[in-house]
């Protein structure tokens, strides 16, 4: 219940917070929601001397247009993300996914920055991110880099952000209007981690589906893009033999954990049913 | 005599807010305002706190506990170890069971979490501190976990402590590792039964091990006066007199000396019952240190280590004639108590009231052998919402009789109506030694039936079943039923104890002379409600408005001794003692009153809330006047006050009972389930507050629900414990949680001063097995004959899995 | 630094104080100011026992250091009541509905219900069921409690109460 004791710091802009990660130990951890660190720590699981809070600094807020791409700054909350009209309009599955974490009281902190950079396999927005095909935005020591998503997860809270880097932003190009999709999650009860869980974004043409990215949450160590299910539907109307194809090949990239959520065996299997129901969905949305 | 009602007299009966109304609750107003007192609300001057350091080993020796680095933390004053409980011979304490349970690990470790050291800080974060910082040295021992390897010539002895005695608190053992074997019911003519049976069924049956999980954790704050010698401790106590006793026998201390105080408690659910190491060691760190040591656990700890519920693994029999009448019951039980046994039980009752497992239905013979086995796991076990040990075996018999009725070919309910027990055959005899005191189950099955349109589900579930098989669905629909008879109100002297003491309850009431009331009881509310229900009570039997009514409990120096609230048994006892306290002073009033109004008794009546002359209505004396009256003008001979204190041994026990229908959809490729309709009927006789006994059947209905579909607190094979944090163990938000219809129906007990029977925990006794009676009906078509709780949606996946339905 | 100043408002009142950093909001509630409303159910950050409203934000009071509150405005249960002690309307409403049994939910819920009804004044039972998700009620099985809050909607919105079948 009581974590272990820090040295408290609440940097004002961004610079000063690099800063102070280059100068601090590397037991230092930068804070943003707290809602993945502190019940971390209060079970002396992680027992950081430092702590930089990013709340103060303001360039990390806001979610905007720029041409075609939409920038959130990384301590944009799970409420905003579903009070923002802007990602209501342009990228939608945002909104579906932000429901399905947590609860209200961890929405009301939790940021989106912090569901995506510190590699937590059972968190929801990385899979999300990999079918948006988004990019972070890294401010370290040595300047600014984009990674994309794709690239970014190596395996359980491992990724390729370098010792004090901050992901400062995430950049998605919007999604066509008319696109597809849909967030399928299957938990044992409201704000649990993903038993299984799969995003779609597609766009149909002519009837049939023309674009897709699946990313999968929670099935492996880390996040997993689904290249090879995503490919299966193109071309098709997401009818029953495409669906059990994309299952089956979703199915084959999996590594899930057997945990209370159930066995490995099980989670596969619901990676592959999660997977076609997304589809069906996002099929559904799709404007020709 | 009463008189007959009149428009007056029901507008009066309105006001006094007694028995049978909805009345609004007394301890809202604070609740409702943060302004309850919970232990952890109430700080003492100078107050310290202690924390546990716990084993991460499930079965070890320890060969050294070096307390060094915990004692250089800053604010860290002591750290108590076994061998310093020894010193005043608390190392160990006796449990309710008859057993001995270490306070702080003693020479080795027998489960998991179990405690080690007590470290004792000026705060809490100094004592989270220095626990962390205790080291300890274990040597692994092999582990047990399966009950039923408990007792192999092979496995490891777990209680050295007591490997040589032959003998427990119950009986002869037969393995240094089992604790007790308790049969009742006569094996010879049960074993000629099913040896001639026409059908039989024999399934093992697992109600598996869970923990009752209130939202407030087991918390105490002990203050020792050096000076006065005496020790106060506050607590959450479920039965804070029986704490007192315990205290004073382990301490020495004399227990006019102890005073135990039970404030507000969020919850109890037979979690707090029992006395936990952390009390304990509390009372010892404020001797030692001469100041106040409060001691909260965490949730993990709550889940982990104090207690836990059922892990009964039953195997059930039943013989039958082709044409559906049962004609004998057999039941064997491995009863896993974990490394002590500190079941909450009364001390006759091993097994607790296992014996009610004939349930609702007429078996002519019975037997019933239970051998409860140490493992290395959490000792207990407590009685969640059960009554002792009532939930597992109505899930044992109503599981039972579901399968029964499939193998005859029988619709469950038609099975069961053949086989219940008659209205007329009520104060009922069963053979297992019970006598059920009344019920009337084909009226509240009937009403059921009728309330939900079973004929009506029952041909949709066929549609289904067709749709099915065609391909055209991949939804399953069960139908689950369950008619449970309980047995609560502990208990009879003649045959419930808690060390010694008689089950009775009490109730002490005054009456001031402005006619404002006091009553204190020996029970203790924990949510239930009792400020609000026992006012009811008096109102109604002495006619002054509820509202003028304080009730308190909890606090051992001015409550009369109770034995508690859990096992609902306030109601029965506690609810007992009231009426008949009240209707002690309504007696004296009314001698009071006759001298008043110059006539004999007998010529009074009583009309609401005053007695009035017969036939001569304009003269009458209200409760309010007499009770002013009562301290100036009583009658001579008489002496002043109007008070009277009642301490009731019930009879006999009382058997509420409930018809239970549940409609559930599977979703066989997930295994997610979706509670399409819950309807819930309780029989509990006379009901003091349908606003409350509505609350209770929701929340054990609830609670019910968590159970059979998700909750529970298992070990791997080296011991590590699972499933004891709320990132795993399924308590339900309102978004999982069903709707629930409650119905009842009223079957007074004939033996209660007021007929009721209790309710409290009727709806976690009934909906375990109308959940897995449904879960089980939705894949009987398949040919499925029993599936193990819990009902998570992996698990239901599986069963599906099984039956080659994802090909 | 590992000790820090903390100043915030708590109902209404300035409070401040030489905190360890790492001291939670909620053991600052309750052992500081002895605001012992909010309570503790879990170190997991489940149960929602010890929800304030921060800022106009539902938080739960265990999964926040105080400093990070540094400068906000805190409501708890005991400020929900009027300067004069009128009772707060979703207070009336949790009695009128027997939404609470052994109170110790109840402060967390009734803030949390609080916020719901200014994010969303007129909300379906489904829609309050998934407001207060976040927090957990082993006594009362929450169906009073969903007609506790919707009680309060009617009032606040000057409607009358229709209790809707689910």
């Amino acid at each position: 219940m009581i974590t272990g004791a820090f040295d408290y710091h609440r940097p004002a802009n961004l610079s000063e917070a690099i800063g102070l990660l280059s100068r601090l130990d590397s037991d230092a951890r930068v804070i943003a929601g707290g809602h993945s660190l502190i019940p971390m720590m209060k079970l002396r699981l992680a027992m950081p001397s430092h702590l930089v809070d990013l709340a103060a600094i303001a360039e990390l807020k806001g979610v905007r247009a720029e041409g075609d791409e939409i920038v959130i700054g990384a301590m944009t909350t799970q409420h905003e993300i579903l009070g923002s009209e802007l990602l209501a309009a342009r990228a939608p599955i945002l909104k579906e996914v932000a429901t399905q974490i947590a609860d209200p009281q961890v929405r009301y902190l939790g940021t989106i920055g912090g569901n995506v950079a510190n590699g937590d396999p059972g968190n929801d927005m990385p899979g999300v991110m990999m079918a948006l095909d988004a990019s972070y935005v890294l401010r370290g020591p040595d300047g600014e880099r984009r990674v994309a998503a794709r690239d970014y997860y190596e395996g359980a809270y491992t990724t390729a952000a370098s010792p004090g880097e901050i992901l400062t932003a995430i950049r998605i190009e919007a999604p066509p209007a008319g696109h597809g999709w849909a967030y399928e999650k299957l938990k044992r009860k409201v704000g649990d981690y993903a038993t299984a869980a799969a995003a779609v974004i597609l766009t149909v043409s002519g009837g049939k589906i023309a674009t897709c990215a699946i990313g999968l949450t929670n099935v492996a160590d880390t996040a997993l893009f689904a290249k090879d299910a995503a490919q299966v539907v193109i071309g098709t109307v997401a009818d029953k033999v495409s669906l059990a194809k994309a299952s089956a090949a979703a199915e084959a990239i999996t590594s899930p954990a057997a945990d209370g959520r159930g066995s490995a065996q099980y989670r596969t299997k619901m990676a592959g049913v999660m997977t076609a129901r997304a589809l069906s969905r996002a099929f559904a949305r799709a404007k020709s | 005599m009463n008189a007959p009602a009149s428009p007056s007299s029901l507008e009066r009966a309105e006001k006094l807010q007694g028995m049978g109304c909805k009345r609004k609750r007394v301890e809202d107003v604070r609740f409702t305002q943060g302004r309850g007192n919970y232990v952890d609300d109430i700080k003492l001057p100078g107050m310290l706190h202690g924390d546990f350091h716990r084993s991460s080993h499930a079965h070890a020796r320890i060969l050294k506990i070096d307390t060094s680095k915990a004692k250089a933390v800053p604010g860290v004053l002591a750290v108590l170890t076994a061998e310093d409980l020894k010193g005043v011979n608390l190392a160990w304490m006796p449990t309710l069971a008859g057993d001995v349970q270490m306070v702080l690990a003693d020479g080795k470790v027998l489960f998991q979490n179990q405690e080690i050291a007590f470290v004792v800080a000026t705060d809490r974060y100094a004592a989270a501190d220095g626990a962390d910082m205790v080291e300890v040295e274990y040597e692994d021992l092999p582990v047990v976990v399966d009950p039923f390897k408990a007792m192999d010539a092979d496995a490891p002895v777990l209680r050295e402590d007591i490997k040589d005695k032959k003998d427990g608190a119950h009986g002869p053992r037969k393995h240094p590792n089992h604790i007790f074997n308790w049969q009742v019911g006569d094996k010879d003519l049960t074993d000629a039964a099913f040896f001639k049976a026409e059908v039989a069924t024999k399934d093992l049956l697992v109600y598996q091990r869970v923990h009752p999980c209130p939202l407030e954790t087991c918390q105490c704050l002990v203050s020792f006066d050096k000076i006065k010698g005496e020790i106060t401790i506050y607590g959450t106590f479920q039965a804070p007199h029986v704490i007192r006793t315990v205290v004073a026998l382990i301490s020495g201390l004399p227990e006019h000396k102890i005073h135990v105080i039970s404030p507000d408690i969020g919850g109890g659910f037979g979690n707090k019952v029992g006395a936990y190491p952390g009390y304990i060691c509390s009372a010892v760190a404020s001797i030692v240190t001469g100041l106040p040591v409060k001691w909260v656990e965490d949730r993990i700890e709550n889940l982990s280590t104090t207690s836990f519920a059922r892990d009964y693994h039953m195997t059930t029999e039943i013989a039958a004639t082709r044409d559906g009448r049962v004609t004998g019951l057999r039941v064997h039980i491995m009863a896993d108590h974990g490394a002590f046994d500190a079941c909450a039980d009364p001390s006759k009752w091993p097994a607790g009231f296992s014996n009610i497992v004939t349930g609702s239905y007429d078996f002519p013979v019975a037997h019933l052998s239970v051998d409860g086995v140490y493992t290395n796991k959490a000792p207990g076990g407590v009685a969640y919402r059960c009554s002792f040990r009532v939930t597992e075996v109505a899930y044992a018999i109503e599981r039972a009789m579901d399968i029964m009725a499939q193998k005859l070919g029988m619709d469950p309910v038609e099975f069961r109506m053949k086989n219940f027990i008659k209205r007329e055959q009520f104060p009922y005899q069963s053979a297992l030694g019970w006598e059920y005191d009344s019920g009337d189950y084909h009226t509240a099955m009937q009403k059921a039936l009728d309330a939900t349109g079973y004929a009506e589900l029952r041909e949709e579930q066929k549609a289904k079943q067709e749709a099915f098989r065609r391909g055209e669905t991949r939804q399953l629909m069960g139908v689950g039923v369950a008619f449970f008879t309980e047995i609560v109100g502990a208990g009879p002297s003649k045959n419930c104890d808690i060390l010694g003491i008689a089950m009775f309850d009490s109730a002490e009431i005054r009456i001031h002379p402005t006619g404002r009331v006091l009553g204190r009881m020996g029970s203790k509310s924990q949510g239930q409600g009792h400020e609000t229900t026992w006012a009811q009570i008096i109102a109604t039997e002495i006619g002054i408005p509820a509202d003028d009514i304080a009730i308190e409990e909890g606090n051992t120096d001015t409550a009369p001794y109770g034995l508690g609230t859990y096992g609902s048994r306030s109601t029965p006892v506690a609810g007992a003692a009231i009426a008949m306290a009240a209707r002690k002073i309504k007696a004296k009033a009314q001698m009071i009153a006759a001298f008043m109004l110059e006539v004999h008794e007998g010529d009074l009546e009583w009309d609401v809330d005053r007695f009035r002359v017969k036939g001569n209505p304009e003269q009458f004396k209200t409760m309010s006047q007499l009770a002013w009256a009562a301290y100036n003008k009583v009658p001579p001979g008489m002496e002043p006050g109007l008070e009277a204190v009642s301490y009731y041994d019930p009879p006999n026990m009382t058997y509420p009972f409930g018809a239970y229908i549940c409609v559930m959809d599977i979703d066989v490729d997930t295994g997610v389930h979706k509670v399409r309709r819950f309807y819930a009927l309780d029989d509990c006789g006379t009901r003091i507050n349908p606003m409350i006994i509505e609350g209770q059947v929701h929340g054990g209905l609830t609670e019910g629900y968590g159970i059979a579909m998700g909750q529970e607190i298992f070990y791997d094979a080296d011991g590590n414990v699972k499933g004891a944090s709320f990132m795993d163990y399924f308590l339900p938000t309102a978004v999982e949680t069903p709707h629930w219809e409650t119905d009842y129906t009223v079957t007074p007990s004939p033996h209660h001063p007021i007929g009721a029977k209790g309710v409290g925990e009727s709806p976690n006794v009934g909906s375990v097995p109308c959940f897995a009676n449904a879960v089980n009906d939705a894949f009987k078509f398949l040919g499925s004959t029993h599936i193990a709780m819990p009902h998570d949606a992996y698990r239901v996946w599986q069963v599906a899995e099984n039956l080659g339905l994802h090909a | 630094m590992s000790k820090s100043n903390v100043s915030m408002k708590v109902n209404g009142k300035a409070v401040s104080a030489e905190v360890e950093s790492r001291v939670l909001l909620i053991h600052y509630l309750r052992e500081n100011l002895g605001v012992t409303g909010p309570h503790i159910g879990c170190e997991t950050t489940h149960c929602g026992a010890c929800t304030v409203d921060l800022d106009g934000k539902s938080v739960k009071s265990c999964t926040i250091f105080a400093v990070q509150a540094e400068g906000a405005e805190v409501l708890t249960i005991e400020g929900m009541a009027a300067a004069d002690g009128k009772l707060h309307v979703l207070q009336e409403a949790f009695r009128e509905m027997h939404g609470l049994q052994c109170g110790y939910c109840t402060p967390g819920m009734i803030v949390r219900a609080h916020r719901l009804l200014q994010e969303n004044p007129a909300p379906t039972d489904a829609e309050i069921r998934m407001g207060i998700s976040g927090n957990l009620c082993r006594c009362t099985g929450y169906q009073n409690i969903v007609k506790a809050i919707q009680y309060a909607a009617a009032k606040i919105n000057g409607v009358e109460y229709k209790e809707a079948a689910e």
